[in-house]
């Protein structure tokens, strides 16, 4: 079983809603693609490559500044519950962690997590560089990354090409190999139906939009994930500027849908943000996606006011922890457990209980 | 080529299935190709790109197979065909290789195929810097033990106990 103490500040300071407008933007993410001069791209490496290639990153993070004392996972060697926890804390990719259906993580698939930046290798590029920050920060999240970038850099040699930039397995990700995303909570907007014009709006202005866990993942509890479609002819800073500039409109977007349904619909909102808590309170069984909609209820609840005594810090973890493999891993129980909607009920009130008290 | 399924006509599609993990290719012809339930007019293949693949030779006609996808990448021996299907380049020097067909798709999905973000110095140009030649000595000494040239391992080894 993983050792949660092993991730520096459990991976989880991300959560703890001190980040800007952190009750509508839970956390800003960015990642960075990069390979290794001298190797294939991950899909074609072969398996001396890619250990290869795992042993030249834990090198360089030994050898520089901010990566040292940082923590190597073998996905490769860890069984599928650990796998599964690594990736519901937003750690690693599904694929990386090879949880797809009947698939295993590929031989030198692996994690090199420091304080708060994380190095996925041997993904669909040798390096994903990537990082966290609680809210909307784009600037903070951004600089954080590109510090263990530059440093990495100077010690391996990266693929870069004079015209194309940082080359990349997938050309959706050549140029600067930058993708910045936000985790958005927008129930305000999914409740006066205005989210679809919302979400059309994006793909015309360069922006794609996602589930809770990125590519390929649906949207859960309405948690949606912007991040900047388009890698290369823009800088770095252009790229940033541009998603903040639009996730700044999404913001006052969410702002205003939230004051229309107080103004038009403010008992009708209390009715169902008071029934979601009483649910979340109360209820003996819970399934994950069940649990994840009633918080999201809860969560407009504490936004507009109508719930008081509850921090988002608290329905932070418990979107974390009600999560299979960490509500397994929490209560000692294996992940495929049929009580596992009794024990996250259970688990789910405890922590309700204390919070109220 | 001929079709995969009735081994008589001429293959002029190829079928890219995914199950679970597996990928698998079918080169038809257009009559098994449209019992198979593909519309031939315009073929959608099965990866993140198809789309804008298909769109690279403007439709249906890109389907057939065009002679420059047989181009091939002196480095890792991927054509260009291998990049339609799969959607994934084989290596950096792919991206040398591929250059006149890959500007006009990186045009298609970013509207630009020039790099304009920060630039990189390659740690080679770089001031000899003590540290990477301490890991890049590294690296040639793992090579030199696998090929088994254990004369070039000793100095290396030597080398890197001096930086040591």
């Amino acid at each position: 079983m993983i050792d949660l103490a092993l991730l520096p500040d459990g991976g989880m300071h991300w959560l703890d809603a001190s980040g800007p407008k952190s009750s509508i933007v839970l956390s800003t993410r960015i990642r960075l693609a990069r390979n290794l001069q001298g190797y294939v791209f991950g899909q074609r490496a072969r398996d001396n490559d890619r250990t290869a290639i795992l042993t030249r990153v834990e090198e360089a993070a030994a050898a520089g500044e901010r990566l040292r004392g940082a923590v190597t996972f073998r996905l490769d060697q860890m069984e599928r519950p650990d796998r599964q926890l690594l990736h519901e804390r937003h750690l690693v990719s599904k694929e990386l962690a090879g949880l797809d259906r009947e698939s295993r993580p590929r031989p030198g698939a692996a994690l090199v997590v420091g304080a708060s930046v994380g190095v996925m290798v041997n993904e669909e590029d040798h390096l994903r560089l990537h990082g966290m920050r609680s809210g909307f920060a784009l600037e903070e999240a951004y600089a954080e990354v590109e510090a263990i970038d530059a440093e990495l850099g100077r010690l391996l040699p990266f693929a870069f090409h004079g015209e194309f930039g940082y080359l990349t397995s997938c050309p959706t990700n050549v140029g600067t190999g930058l993708r910045a995303s936000v985790l958005i909570h927008l129930p305000g907007l999914v409740l006066t139906r205005e989210i679809q014009k919302v979400l059309q709006g994006l793909t015309q202005v360069g922006l794609t939009s996602r589930g809770l866990y990125g590519e390929g993942s649906d949207v859960v509890g309405n948690f949606f994930q912007l991040s900047n479609q388009t890698t290369l002819g823009k800088s770095e800073v252009e790229l940033l500027d541009h998603l903040g500039k639009i996730v700044r409109q999404v913001v006052e977007y969410e702002e205003q849908a939230r004051e229309v349904l107080l103004k038009t619909a403010e008992l009708t909102v209390a009715d169902k943000v008071w029934r979601a808590y009483g649910l979340l309170r109360y209820a003996r069984s819970l399934s994950f996606e069940e649990t994840m909609n009633l918080l999201s209820g809860v969560r407009l609840g504490v936004g507009l006011n109508l719930i008081p005594g509850l921090s988002v810090y608290t329905l932070n973890k418990l979107l974390i922890f009600t999560q299979p493999a960490h509500l397994a891993a929490l209560e000692g129980r294996p992940t495929g457990d049929p009580e596992l909607p009794t024990v996250r009920a259970a688990y789910v009130r405890r922590v309700l209980d204390t919070e109220a008290a | 080529m001929l079709c995969d399924n009735c081994k008589e006509r001429d293959a002029v599609i190829n079928l890219t299935q995914v199950e679970h993990d597996s990928k698998v290719t079918l080169h038809l012809c257009e009559r098994c190709a449209q019992e198979k339930g593909v519309e031939t007019g315009v073929t959608v293949l099965k990866s993140p790109l198809g789309g804008f693949i298909t769109a690279m030779g403007k439709g249906a006609p890109s389907m057939l197979p065009s002679p420059a996808d047989g181009l091939r990448c002196a480095e890792c021996g991927g054509t260009l065909r291998d990049f339609r299907e799969a959607g994934r380049l084989g290596c950096a020097q792919c991206y040398e290789a591929f250059a006149t067909h890959l500007r006009d798709l990186l045009r298609r999905l970013h509207g630009s195929s020039q790099h304009v973000g920060e630039r990189y110095v390659n740690p080679g140009e770089q001031d000899s810097d003590p540290q990477r030649l301490l890991l890049e000595l590294r690296e040639q000494l793992r090579k030199a033990v696998e090929n088994e040239n254990f004369e070039l391992a000793a100095e290396l080894r030597d080398r890197i106990r001096v930086l040591e």
